[in-house]
């Protein structure tokens, strides 16, 4: 299983109801039905992923995130989950905002835009960016909302979004000493745990 | 048919009729003594019949769903693209049963049929059918096979009503429900455009208030028009502008009102064929069971409280230029599902085909279709598999 998946898993309470915006190939899905028998539904826009989803039989509703959650009622489900995905979003914070109107509790994650070598391409090379990890130029990437942890955190901070739990963790999904000590130069992604 | 069958084809299929002698009590509040059911098959059904699937029919269906009658058909049953060996419902694994439901004309006891009573077709006086009704047939026709539990039940439109009443009617008869192009009740554009239908018929002449077997004569051009009528809002908007656009016969305008445009000729001779095959008083029978197709109305109109015991997997699919039962209308079945915690996942095809679009394979539409059926096959008892 992908790294931060394993770590997501973690935070999942067996027998909840689980939403996975943004739940690709149906992973983490299958592994939660399987291990923790959480009732769980994705959603998906890509048609390849929407198929490999229910031929493995994960309930995956077809949608796109960006016209809005508002048929899901309030506090449906135990956890809310997007992985990788807010920087794709046209409003990332009022998707996160939904996030908590229908999760009791919501798992976030999304690449940290303040990582030393996104700052050294622009700080040296004064152009956007381009890695393995990031690998579009500006003008064809799905991102178009990239932040920094801390940018994440002033938002917290601004809508009364409490952070339950952070951990920051390096490009494989590892933990180093060195990213605990100065995670928004170190640390490549984020996966938050969040409610209001 | 063509010079040989075609592979992947059921190949030739005879139907067959089933005698019902239990009375069955309807929503209307009268019943029938008894009656038929036509119906056709194909593949075969498994030691415990747990492979069986159902496909219930839309508005003008009927049992007919796969294969050819006589090497001399035109053309094969109406869901051919659908049902066959390696086909997305795989008559190499399951049993499949079609039937034409009770109201129709193709041979199920309908309007056409004798009523006992008076030794007479039973023509306006046939009791109006509801969706739940049909369903309660077609548990007869279950018992009658054996068939404790569905491996699936898959219906486009009103067929797809018809599956979405079994899986609330008899939550323990069928482990998975597949809902295509379908609606949880009609909109008062939905039900305009029937009221019109039934109006093109009732007011032709030859109508005679529903009576017209005993004078030799079928309200033709009532027929017509309420299928010319249906069939647009069974197309899309840039489906039409695509397969007709404003396209001359002649190549000319002619200043007169004989049909000049492709899609007037197209409409009428549409239009013509089925007056030819099929009943008035069947169809407006139809129209109604659509109408007051409503299976929240008994739940304080809540679809999620309605929904609340069923217990099959459901895969809903729409279609994106579908505006008869547009995506929308999908989505608050899906919506009712996921409030109700079942399972259930959900397609949205791109499509031009409009409400058409369920019966037309489309690459995506059928990978999706096979994708849900293995898991149906998935899903049949192992038992069962080590019996066959």
């Amino acid at each position: 299983m992908r790294a931060d998946l394993d770590i997501i898993q973690d935070w999942i309470t067996p027998n909840s109801k689980v939403l996975d915006l943004g739940c690709g190939d149906g992973e983490l899905l299958a592994y939660l039905q399987q291990e923790k028998n959480i009732t769980g539904y994705g959603v998906e826009f890509d048609h390849d992923n929407i198929t490999t989803c229910i031929e493995k039989g994960i309930n995956v509703v077809e949608k796109n995130i960006d016209e809005g959650l508002a048929s899901i009622q309030d506090s449906s489900f135990d956890t809310v989950i997007m992985t990788q995905a807010l920087q794709v979003m046209y409003h990332p914070d009022q998707i996160v905002d939904e996030m908590l109107r229908i999760g009791k509790e919501c798992i976030v994650t999304f690449p940290n835009f303040g990582h030393w070598r996104a700052r050294g391409y622009l700080a040296f090379r004064g152009r956007m960016p381009v890695s393995k990890f990031l690998p579009y130029t500006w003008y064809n990437t799905p991102n178009i909302h990239f932040c920094t942890f801390k940018d994440f955190e002033q938002l917290c901070v601004e809508r009364n979004i409490h952070i339950l739990e952070r951990t920051v963790v390096d490009n494989e999904h590892k933990h180093h000493w060195s990213i605990r000590l100065w995670p928004n130069m170190l640390g490549e992604v984020a996966i938050y745990r969040i409610t209001r | 048919m063509p010079q040989s069958i075609p592979e992947g084809s059921v190949g030739i299929v005879t139907p067959q009729t089933i005698h019902f002698d239990q009375p069955l009590a309807l929503a209307c509040g009268r019943q029938l003594d008894s009656y038929d059911l036509v119906i056709e098959t194909y593949g075969s059904l498994n030691a415990d019949a747990s492979n069986a699937v159902l496909v219930c029919h839309a508005l003008s269906g009927n049992h007919h769903l796969a294969g050819y009658h006589s090497p001399d058909d035109k053309k094969p049953g109406w869901w051919d693209s659908a049902i066959g060996p390696g086909k997305p419902i795989d008559t190499d694994k399951f049993f499949v049963i079609g039937l034409n439901n009770l109201g129709g004309c193709h041979g199920s006891t309908g309007p056409r049929s004798t009523n006992p009573e008076t030794d007479k077709p039973f023509g306006p006086d046939f009791p109006i059918m509801t969706v739940a009704d049909w369903v309660e047939s077609q548990a007869r026709l279950a018992d009658h096979f054996g068939i404790y539990q569905w491996a699936a039940i898959v219906g486009g439109s009103l067929g797809g009503m018809q599956a979405l009443q079994w899986a609330i009617d008899y939550p323990q008869r069928l482990r998975h429900c597949m809902v295509i192009a379908a609606a949880p009740k009609l909109s008062a554009q939905n039900i305009a455009f029937n009221e019109v239908a039934r109006q093109a018929i009732s007011r032709d002449p030859d109508f005679n208030n529903g009576h017209f077997y005993e004078n030799g004569k079928v309200p033709k051009t009532g027929l017509m028009l309420a299928r010319m009528l249906g069939h647009i809002t069974y197309l899309s908007d840039d489906g039409m502008r695509e397969k007709f656009g404003r396209e001359l016969r002649e190549g000319k305008i002619s200043y007169d009102f004989n049909p000049q445009f492709e899609i007037e000729s197209y409409l009428r001779y549409q239009g013509e064929q089925f007056s030819k095959a099929f009943d008035a008083n069947t169809y407006l029978l139809m129209t109604k069971a659509l109408d007051y197709f409503d299976p929240a109305a008994d739940h304080d109109h809540n679809l999620a409280d309605a929904v609340s015991n069923v217990q099959c997997k459901f895969m809903v699919i729409s279609f994106t230029t579908d505006w008869r039962f547009s995506p929308e209308r999908s989505r608050e079945i899906v919506d009712a599902l996921v409030t109700a915690e079942k399972r259930v996942s959900y397609a949205e095809i791109d499509s031009h085909n409009g409400h058409d679009a369920f019966l037309i394979p489309n690459p995506r539409y059928m990978d999706i279709f096979s994708a849900y059926m293995k898991q149906v096959v998935a899903d049949i008892p192992q038992t069962g598999k080590e019996n066959n």
